[in-house]
């Protein structure tokens, strides 16, 4: 049994599925000679050579409007933003382009492939390299969203994002990239996407999290059973399209429903759900929806950083506010 | 076939690795005073670096780029702004923030994580550190063009690294000043590393001057190590951009002597080798020299030098690690200049969480 970080499983999904294929390619700006910033590509460049691992120049727009095209010839590449808070200047091809060119060419062309963005507060990094802005890319059509919380996910996830034939934006948490361990067989074997796990079985209060707060949430859960309730913690993991049904029916169940993300509150993916569960779930429900979330403030630089995340306590605390 | 146009880019130096004056020297190396006011910015710089990287390995700041090696090209540029011009800083520009009033308390604070480092008391109308790569260049644009509608003769300098001139908006940002004759100067510090992706890997470009040419203004070369030829060449300039000679772009030739920042580990990419021979041009042991040897500067006066500012950087470390802490609902503050009702709601928890004692 090996125990891998996130950061290990990301990298050793990459490079089984380079391996597989020879379509993959990884590219961005640091990840070949220096293995990435958060060495996630590390070695990759020895093992695949610079063909297929290619440190680009420093631009963002440069390099979702050229994988895009790579795409469209049927390589499939998997290429990073160094963080999400550079993203902004690939958004334009994200919106415009990766998000509607099969549907503008009515399936003649498509658009296999993945954008990795490390992504989170947590570790003290300066500004702009902290926030969690999911909710703007899941307002796109014809975009993925997904967003693993373990090191087992990370890997399956990874690799049904690569071997899906449309653009995925995979976010990584950095703050739990080397936060703990799991055992991560490296079989291949991809994890569905569309679809949220629950990663807890319960029955008094379903909490809904991903990425970091995933950990936070099943702390939490913990917390809550010292007390004898029953948390149900569902990992939502696809942020986009939400499987809904998964939730619904952990509702249908629990009769009450906290909703957990670090980015700031309004038109988060926290109002998404609470409204399908208005819509779609609102008589299994007990009480109202709660969500705990970050504030509709610009992310604090790291001295107030904390004061700005959710964590167990609050999360906690929410739930025995909904009971 | 007929040649419809011709270009060249110059480079200029005034003083070689070994502090030999190579070129006829400009008027204000007659200025003792001045050339000794460089060189003390150059030292604090360097001492304020040092101490940064010090503080963040005690984890009292939280990342910090080091601008080792690359003094004469912060302290030159910095030197040729005056009050009332407007800076559009990246991040390893301590020098230039410093010469034009931002104070190296400012600074730590600012790299400690706390906003109100950017409060700036001195510079009040420079822009604050942009992290987004040449996300600066266009503000500078606009800068300048507010200048211009006013007919103010006042000037805009920006600057960024060499890998951030490979961004769509640098090359948005020269292409404007062209076309609009601005009253702004590129300055590019080339110091051989974007983190890990050399200059070679960068563009195909013989020199990052030249992509001023594409943008229908001059580009030039200095040696950003001699202190002298930055300061001739950005002073020039920017009394050029004044004088509504429109923008200029000058590249910075120089090493990055540092990690990246203190989150980098550049001994993975950078051949040791580069290193050593890069540390043999390096600019502040090259200006001592040739004011020792041109300008009877004296081991006593350098001492006193060195010694003034240590004891300046320590002081507004001292200040920084008193300064009181912020409260959590601050992050609220400045977001809007009408605060809107309906987020009263998320200040008023935020508050409450933090009297209950929550974590
Ligand atoms: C838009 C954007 N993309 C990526 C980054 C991450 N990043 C920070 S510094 C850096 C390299 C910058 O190199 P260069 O422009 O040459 O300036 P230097 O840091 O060497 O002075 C990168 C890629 C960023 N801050 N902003």
């Amino acid at each position: 049994m090996t125990m891998i970080t996130m950061a290990e499983a990301i990298n050793q999904a990459l490079v089984y599925e380079m391996t597989q294929d020879q379509d993959v390619v990884v590219m961005g700006e640091d990840v070949a000679g220096n293995g990435g910033v958060f060495r996630i590509t590390v070695d990759l460049l020895e093992k695949f050579g610079p063909d297929r691992v290619m440190d680009t120049p420093l631009a963002e727009s440069m390099i979702a409007g050229c994988a895009i095209g790579m795409a469209s010839q049927g390589v499939k590449p998997v290429a990073e933003f160094q963080f999400m808070g550079f993203i902004y200047p690939a958004f334009d091809h994200i919106i415009n382009h990766a998000g509607r060119l099969r549907n503008r060419t009515r399936g003649r062309l498509s658009c296999p492939l993945v954008f990795r963005a490390p992504y989170g507060g947590g570790i003290h990094a300066p500004e702009h390299h902290s926030e969690s802005t999911e909710a703007l890319f899941s307002h796109i059509p014809g975009i993925r969203v997904v967003i693993p919380s373990t090191p087992a996910r990370a890997y399956g996830l990874l690799l049904a994002a690569i071997r899906d034939p449309d653009p995925v934006l995979f976010l990584e948490p950095k703050a739990i990239y080397r936060k703990f361990k799991q055992n991560v067989p490296d079989t291949g074997q991809a994890l569905p996407l569309d679809k949220c796990f629950i990663s807890k079985t319960g029955s008094d209060v379903t909490i809904v999290a991903w990425g970091a707060m995933h950990a936070e949430a099943m702390h939490a859960a913990d917390i809550l059973e010292a007390d004898g309730i029953s948390a149900e913690v569902i990992d939502v993991a696809t942020i986009k399209q939400l499987d809904m049904k998964t939730i619904l029916t952990s509702i249908e169940k629990t009769g009450h429903c906290v909703i957990v993300h670090e980015a700031a509150r309004t038109n988060g993916v926290g109002a998404e759900i609470a409204a399908e569960i208005a819509e779609h779930g609102l008589f299994s429900l007990h009480a109202p929806v709660k969500r705990v979330t970050g504030f509709d403030t610009v992310m604090p630089y790291p001295i107030l950083e904390k004061k700005y995340l959710p964590n167990a306590d609050r999360i906690s605390k929410a739930v025995r506010e909904v009971l | 076939m007929k040649k419809v146009a011709e270009f060249f880019v110059e480079y200029f130096q005034f003083l070689d690795k070994d502090s030999k004056v190579v070129d006829d020297l400009p008027e204000f190396t007659n200025d003792r005073g001045f050339l000794i006011s460089l060189y003390r910015s150059m030292v604090l710089t360097r001492i304020f670096d040092e101490k940064a990287v010090r503080m963040q390995r005690m984890g009292q700041l939280s990342t910090f780029p080091s601008s080792l090696g690359q003094e004469a090209v912060m302290v030159g540029t910095g030197a040729a702004l005056k009050k009332e011009d407007v800076y559009c800083p990246y991040y390893r520009d301590q020098g230039v923030l410093f010469r034009h009033g931002v104070t190296p308390k400012e600074l730590f604070i600012y790299w400690s994580g706390d906003e109100r480092g950017s409060a700036f008391s001195g510079a009040r109308e420079d822009f604050p550190i942009a992290v987004p790569i040449a996300t600066q260049s266009l503000h500078a644009t606009g800068v300048a063009s507010a200048f211009k509608i006013r007919k103010q003769p006042r000037v805009v300098i920006t600057m960024c690294g060499e890998g951030g001139t490979s961004e769509g908006d640098f090359y948005e940002a020269i292409n404007l000043a062209g076309a609009w004759n601005l009253p702004v100067v590129f300055i590019v510090n080339n110091n051989q590393w974007a983190i890990s992706v050399s200059r070679e890997a960068q563009t195909k470009c013989e020199t990052i001057a030249q992509k001023a040419i594409s943008a229908g203004f001059k580009g030039i070369q200095v040696d950003g190590n001699d202190i002298i030829a930055v300061y001739d060449k950005v002073s020039q300039a920017v009394e050029n951009a004044r004088n509504g000679g429109g923008p200029q772009l000058i590249e910075a030739i120089t090493y990055r002597l540092s990690d990246h920042t203190t989150a980098d580990d550049a001994s993975r990419y950078c051949p040791k080798d580069n290193l050593d021979k890069a540390w043999d041009e390096e600019p502040v042991e090259r200006f001592k020299k040739y004011l020792e040897d041109y300008h009877d500067f004296n081991e006593s006066e350098d001492l006193a030098i060195k010694d003034e500012c240590s004891k300046e950087v320590d002081q507004a470390a001292i200040d920084m690690l008193n300064f009181e802490k912020p409260n959590a609902e601050s992050m609220f503050d400045h977001l809007y200049e009408n605060f809107p009702e309906a987020l009263l709601v998320q200040y008023e928890e935020l508050i409450a969480m933090n009297k209950e004692g929550g974590k």
